[in-house]
Parts: structure tokens; sequence; C-alpha cells
């Protein structure tokens, strides 16, 4: 089979139509910028706005993943809010007895992992509804978190913990024409590992025999990417660097689409969602894919719960309320079915980006939650009925 | 010109993306006739008939279907109901909560000053009941019964609706030999009654026995049309005009060479696993060597289906008690996982809700079971994964534009050959495969047929659950045959007839 790579000849039109859906919500995205853009005289665009938006958003954004894959698995978590609640009041607790950041971060996503492992065992050997037993824990967190605060907002003992949300990383005195020189490195070397990844793949891909799409939709999908990386880069290096929490949250969005991607346990949580009983007759062990699922759900819960106490700079007992909804919402905005087997990371990311967008710019032209509200509603229903409609149009998904 | 018609079917054409599932096709039934419609898989034979019914609404198709003098234009089934025509689908539509009587009734209860006569309705159950031939008490929740009865409710349902045109999509494909016979009587009799019945099928004897007129699809194209008051037409002749190739042999020709004993169970019990103290599998006790083919037959209900379920890692049922001994060796099946891993392989017979996922691709579904074989430390080797579903794809000729193509998409034959490949992925010694040909076509067969024989001349065992009699006679060198949860006897294939195993059920 493997003698000589075919390569599909595919107009520009059919092959962005075929690609639509995938693309729709990035195209939401750019919309909204736009006309944010326009109807703020570009100040949304400006290097702080940017920045602004990935620090005030990251916290959600990082819930998001974990959330789509609860989601992906056909469930849902409503006990985030809570768990960042009480997960970012015991960093606090355990920051304030003096042993340092990583050992504060290392224990957090441990609590988080072993909270997680608490409802994971309910919903996936107990068989109880995710939908109930994270409703039992939403309760159960927010009022222990309660009684672990005294309903009193727990302050940090010094300024190093909040560097995680609204620190830079920068090297001293590294700067290219006034613009901080480590962003635009990043930069650089984002980039050179993107043409060459993708060179390399479509090398492989060809020597396996595989059929590969012509070289310029591969050269096009470059430039777009570039020039996307170059805008936010570009932003960041303009203001203060690269944010940590842009690092933090670059490295929980890899880390999982390759999981989901590449790994064993991401195609068990695509499989268990897609069709649990044929799943498990296929000699998938379905219990404990929902197990491992909900306990990532409880490790990324700590880390978000860590992101916003630092942004914060305190630990607040009402911290993280409708946070839940927030990241749920980020999913079925970025693509994810509500019964299960469909969504991805990169989805989440960018439907969260979408509410976070719409938040920024609403804040900008001084218009109140109270719109903010109704816009983000009418988005979230808008971009499903979207997704919703072209697959029974096109009578896939 | 409506007169002797009730139904035509003009040039017409449906388009899925990257397939045209038909093309300009020609179909006129008469009225008060019995039409079978007859195809291969993927000829377009569902398609066409939810085309007539509305499932696909006006404007989403070309060409023009004419039901009763007049041009339709439904926009759901719900139009074309009113309209007098209802369609029995492969897929049984009911709630499977409720009872058979609210199933009946339901979307067109009787109603006194709005409020339902739920009396009205259980009395009127009675005669709906006695007609399709259904001894249940109409209280009976739906799911608690077998397929072939559902089916029943089914057609009960739409014969309630003073239906005009019934159209049967492969209504004897669950059914067993028996229950397949009273559904042909029933056609039969509603032909007496002025009925229009159009059956889709591929069961060629079947479709001799009540057909008046035989209308062949391929490929989505009509094919041709016979009358039979005018002239008769044989079995042989009408497959030609499914396939464009003349079948020599139903059956695939198979040397047995059989070894020792592989597989072995013994005094397999399993009870209902809502009620706990009704026994499913009483005492069953079976063996297959290697290199052999052996069937399991009886009729519905005859516990089959959940005898293999609860063997292959406690599938089905509760409390399951029994030895299981493989090449030998005792072994216990905690769950498919365990099973799967020791050797055994097993494919559903319920494809679309227990063997594939049907919203993802075709490869993925070919190697669901095997990804731990294709990672290393967790990590998915995807060019190997392409290369052993391609593999797969190939040897089993799956019929699919891509491998990225989602199952959904595929025909049901199709289908069943993404579910063996997954199971074959896996390598298993045992193999159990439940109904392996239910609603799919000669061709399809003939090659699932030969995917077991070759499977068995590899030195693996294969178990066949099979409702018709003839291919477990003419596939299996052994045929165990059930009822009522207890195995009544084994036959081997040169006693095997069709007779003796109804005989040994039912009888023995």
């Amino acid at each position: 089979m493997a003698n000589g790579a075919q390569i599909e000849h595919i107009s520009f039109f059919e092959l962005a139509k075929q690609n639509m859906r995938k693309l729709s919500m990035f195209i939401m995205l750019g919309l909204i910028m736009i006309v944010f853009a326009i109807l703020t005289g570009g100040v949304n665009l400006t290097p702080r706005n940017i920045t602004n938006i990935f620090i005030q958003n990251s916290y959600i954004l990082i819930l998001a993943v974990g959330m789509v894959l609860v989601i992906i698995l056909g469930n849902i978590d409503l006990s985030v809010g809570s768990l960042i609640a009480f997960l970012g009041a015991l960093s606090a607790m355990i920051y304030n007895t003096g042993i340092g950041l990583i050992p504060t971060l290392i224990l957090s996503l441990i609590l988080g992992a072993v909270i997680g492992s608490f409802q994971a065992f309910w919903i996936a050997y107990m068989r109880i509804p995710a939908f109930i037993v994270t409703l039992a824990g939403m309760l159960l967190f927010r009022g222990l978190t309660y009684i672990i605060t005294n309903v009193t907002p727990i302050s940090l003992r010094d300024d190093n913990f909040k560097k995680i949300a609204s620190g830079s990383m920068e090297i001293k005195g590294f700067s290219i024409g006034g613009l901080d020189g480590l962003a635009l490195l990043v930069m650089v070397v984002i980039i050179v590992v993107l043409v060459w990844s993708t060179i390399q793949q479509r090398a492989r891909k060809i020597k396996k025999g595989f059929s590969v799409l012509p070289f310029k939709y591969d050269i096009f999908k470059i430039l777009a990417l570039s020039a996307l990386i170059v805008f936010v880069f570009t932003r960041f290096a303009a203001y203060r660097g690269i944010p940590t929490v842009g690092l933090v949250l670059f490295v929980v969005t890899a880390v999982f689409v390759f999981i989901t991607n590449n790994t064993v346990i991401g195609r068990y949580i695509y499989a268990v969602g897609g069709n649990a009983k044929s799943a498990k007759l296929s000699g998938i062990n379905s219990e404990q894919v929902v197990f491992i699922t909900h306990v990532i759900m409880g490790v990324i819960s700590g880390l978000s719960g860590l992101v916003f106490t630092a942004y914060m700079n305190s630990a607040l007992p009402q911290a993280g309320d409708g946070f839940e909804l927030d990241a749920i919402a980020s999913c079925f905005i970025g693509g994810a079915a509500a019964s299960g087997g469909i969504g991805t990371i990169i989805g989440a990311i960018t439907g969260g980006l979408v509410m976070g967008a719409i938040n920024n710019g609403m804040s900008l032209m001084n218009i109140g939650a109270d719109w903010q509200y109704v816009v983000k509603a009418s988005i979230l229903l808008l971009a499903v009925f979207y997704d919703i409609w072209s697959r029974r149009k096109t009578g896939l998904g | 010109m409506s007169g002797e018609y009730i139904l035509e079917v003009e040039n017409l054409t449906k388009d899925f993306p990257g397939v045209r599932a038909l093309d300009t096709v020609q179909f006129k039934v008469r009225r008060g006739e019995i039409h079978c419609l007859v195809g291969e898989n993927g000829a377009g034979k569902s398609t066409l008939m939810n085309v007539v019914s509305g499932v696909y609404p006006k404007g989403t198709y070309e060409g023009k279907v004419v039901f009763k003098g007049k041009e339709t234009h439904y926009r759901s089934t719900k139009d074309s109901e009113n309209d007098g025509l209802a369609i029995i689908h492969q897929e049984l539509t009911l709630s499977p909560y409720l009872s058979i009587y609210e199933n009946l009734f339901l979307g067109h209860m009787k109603t006194r000053f709005g409020v339902i006569d739920w009396d009205a309705c259980l009395q009127d159950s009675y005669p709906l009941l006695e007609r399709v031939g259904l001894k249940e008490k109409p209280q009976t929740i739906v799911s608690k019964m077998s397929v072939g009865k559902q089916q029943l409710v089914e057609i009960a349902r739409a014969i309630s609706q003073k239906a005009e045109l019934l159209i049967f999509d492969e209504p004897t494909s669950s059914l067993n030999d028996d229950e397949s016979q009273k559904l042909l009587e029933l056609l039969r009799e509603f032909r007496k009654e002025g009925i229009t019945c159009i059956m889709i099928s591929h069961k060629l004897d079947e479709v001799l026995a009540v057909a008046d007129s035989i209308t062949i699809l391929r490929d989505g194209q009509s094919i041709i049309s016979y009358d039979l008051a005018e002239r008769r037409v044989s079995e042989q002749e009408i497959i030609r005009g499914m396939v464009g190739r003349e079948l020599k042999n139903l059956f695939p020709k198979k040397e047995p060479d059989i070894g020792e004993v592989v597989f072995e169970v013994k005094n397999w019990n399993v009870f209902h696993p809502d009620y706990h103290t009704m026994k499913i599998v009483e005492d069953a006790s079976f063996f297959v060597r290697k290199g052999e083919i052996v069937s399991f037959c009886g009729p519905m209900g005859a516990g089959r289906t959940e005898m293999m379920m609860s063997i292959f890692g406690n599938s089905y049922g509760f409390g399951a008690s029994g030895e299981i001994r493989l090449k030998g060796e005792k072994v216990e099946f905690k769950n498919p996982k365990d099973a799967i891993e020791k050797g055994v392989g097993y494919v559903s017979e319920d494809r679309k809700s227990l063997g594939l996922i049907l919203i993802q691709d075709v490869r993925t579904n070919i190697t669901n079971s095997s990804l731990p074989m294709l990672s290393k430390y967790g990590v998915l080797d995807k060019d190997l994964e392409m290369k052993k579903a391609e593999e797969y794809k190939d040897t089993l000729q799956i019929k699919t534009p891509s491998l990225f193509q989602l199952v959904r998409n595929l025909s049901g034959g199709n289908q069943q050959k993404v579910v063996l490949s997954r199971c074959l992925l896996a390598e298993p010694d045992v193999f159990i495969v439940d109904e392996p040909t239910r609603g799919i076509d000669v061709g399809a067969k003939f090659e699932i047929y030969s995917i077991l024989n070759d499977m068995v001349k590899q030195g693996k065992s294969v178990i066949v659950v099979s409702s018709e009699l003839a291919e477990a006679i003419s596939m299996s060198d052994r045929i165990y045959v059930m009822n009522e949860g207890r195995i009544k006897g084994v036959l081997d294939r040169e006693e095997a007839t069709q007779e003796r195993i109804m005989h040994m059920a039912l009888i023995d």
C-alpha cells in the first residue's frame, strides 16, 4: 500500500467549507474582537488590554480545559466553582505557613486530586449521576470553605503568590526597540517550531504513503497561525512581557491537547462519551475512565483556585461563584456536545476567549454586568444553535 | 391515472454529502398489492422509503412523489401519517418505559374533554393486539419484551391509524422463522383488507412468498420491476439483479480442520438483571474446538444472547455462575476488558447501540479495542493505528470514502464489517458473533461468512448465534439448540436439518 503519497486536489473554497464548523468559533472570536475594536476605537486591541484579557480569564480558561473533558464524557461538573474557593483557601493557608510557592502549588494540586477522587468515586463506581454528585459537591465545598475561613478573606503573607496571576516573565534589561526581548524571542521560537513541525509531519505522511493536502494549504495555515502569534506576542512585548499565567495556560492547554489527541486515555474519554455501552463491550474499563476524568477535573480546579487566589491576592470565601457555568458555557460555545463524545480543548479555550472578549469589550464601553449577561446568553444560544444546525444540515457529527 | 397506482415515484434523486443515495429512481405501487423492494445494503431502499414517508422533507430531494394521485409535500412523518401512510422502521421507535397500550396510542390518544381516556385506550388495544397476534397483556412495559414482540406493537400502532399504505423496513430481520411466518401471514391479511404494503427485505424466500410485485434497487438506481402475476421470477434472477453478478453460492465452502477443545463452559446459570429470581439461562454447558464453527439456534427469547453476554465479562444479567475453561485452564472474566485480554471477542447483535460508536469515524471504531496494543506508555502510535485500520478496511473490504468517515453514514453491512474488524484487531482465539448477518444483504452476508471461515482456517474458534436456520446449518460444524434458557441438544453438521432443529427446540 505504502508506495507514493497521493495529494488530494481540492479547491480552497471546498476546503474552507468542509472545515467551516471547526473554523466558525475562531471566526466568531475574530468578529467579536473587530466589532469591539470599532466600538471602542481600538482600545480593546491595545497591548495592555490584550494582556488583561488573558489574565482576567485565565482561571476560567484553565477550568474549561478540565470541563470539556467531563463534557466529552457526557457528564457535567457543577462543583468546580466551590472547589476553587475551597482549594484556593487551602492553598492560601498552606502558603501562609511559609513552605514556599512550589510546595504550595504541588500540595494544592494533590488536594485537588483527592477531592476529585472523592467525587469521582461516587460518579464512577457508585453510578450516581455526575450532575447530582457535583451538585452535592457544590454545596458541600462551599460550606466547608465557609467553615475553614470563618467567612472572612484570608490574606497572603507576601506578594510572591500573586505573581502567578499578575506577574510576567522577564529577563532584566533584555529588550529590543523598547519591546520585551523575551516575548519576541519566544514568538520567533514558536513560529520556527510551527514551521518545522508542519514540514516534518508532511514529510512523514508522504513517506508512509498517507494522502496529504497540497502544500499551499500548509503555507496558508502557517501564515494564519503566525499572524495570530505575532499579534498576541507583540502585544505582550509592548506591555509587560509574557504574563506568567499565560505560560501556565499554555502548558495546561498543550498537555491536554496532547492527551486528547495522542493518548489512550484521551481516546477512551471520547469512546465512553460517544457510547458508553459500546465502549464497555469494546473492552474499555469505562468506570476507570470516568474516575480518571473527574480526578483530572479536581486537579485542574486546584490549579484554577490557586490562580484565582493569586489574582485576588487573597482567598475569598465567595470565590468562584458561578465559574462552573462560565466554564460550561465556554465548552458549548467551543463546539462540545451536551450528549457527549464531541468537543476539543482548543474549542473550549476559544469559547472561553469569546466570553472573555465580550466581557472585556463591554466593560471598556462602560456597559454593566446586566447587559453583559444578556449578550453572553445570546452568544451561547446562537453558537450552539449554529453548531447543531450545521451538523443536521450536513448529516455529520 | 390515480386509480391504479397508490404511490408513484418519478425521477427521484437524493444526495448526501459525498454520496448520491438515490439516482432518478422510478417506483410504482399498485393499490392493494404487496410490493417488495429489494437490493443490497446501501442500494438506497431505506432512503427511498424515508423520502416517501417524509423523514426527508420536501425540498431536500429532487423529483416527484405522488401518493393517492396527489403530489406530496410532507414536512415530516406526521404529515404522511395523517395522509394514511405509515412506516415501520428497522429500528424500533417505541418508548421503552411505557406499556404496550400507552405506546399504541402515543400521539393520538382517545380523549374526553381534553383528558385522556385510558380505559378506552386499553379497551381498544385488545383487538389491535389480537389482529397482529401478540399474546401479551396491554399493560406490559415494552422494554421487558423481546424485539420481535416490540415489532408487533409497532405494527399494531400503524394499523390503528387507519393506514392505507404500510411500509415495512426489514420487518423480519429480528424475528425468528416462526414469527416471520406469522408476520407474512399478517401482510396477506392486510392485502385482503385492501391495505397496500411495501416490504423491504433481504430474505428472498419471504419476498417470493408474499410479493405481488418486486422492484430491485442497485446503487441508488431502480433496476427493474417484476409483476409476479405476469410471470414467475427465481431467487437467482433477483440476486443477479441486486448484485449485478451471479452469486453461485450463498454460503462459501469450508473444509473443517478441527482440533482439541479450546473453550468450554460448564453449568452456566444467569438471572434476569431486574428480577433476580427469574432464571434466564439454566445449567448450560457447551464447548468449542479449535478450528470449529459452532452455532446456537433457537426461538427468540431462548436465552442465547443473554448467555453469551453474561459469559463475556458479565455484560448481562445478575448472579452469573458456572465454570469457563479456556485452553483447559479455568478462567474468570470480570468484565469485557478482561475477556478480550484473555482472548475472547464478542460481536453484539445490536451493532448500533452496543457495537459501534456512531459519532466516531471508521478508524476509531476499528481500533477502540486495541489501543493499548497500538501505544507505548499510554501514547498512541497514530501512524501504526492508521496502518492497522487501513489493513482491516482492505481485507474486510469495508466500503467507505475514507477512514475518517463517520460510521453512522455507512450501510449496515459495512458497519458490521467495522465491528468485526474491531474484534479481529484484538486477536481473539474465541470469537462469539451474535446475529452477524442481521439486516444485511446477500452479498455482504457472503463476505461475512468468508471472514468467519478465514478465522477458523487460522485455527481460531467461532461461536455464532443465529436465528436463520439455513445459515446456521450451512455454516457450522455443530449446532447447539436452545430454548427457554436451556440447551436442548446438539446436532452435527450432517444430521442437522431445519425440521430437526425446530423439533429439538420445541418438542424434545
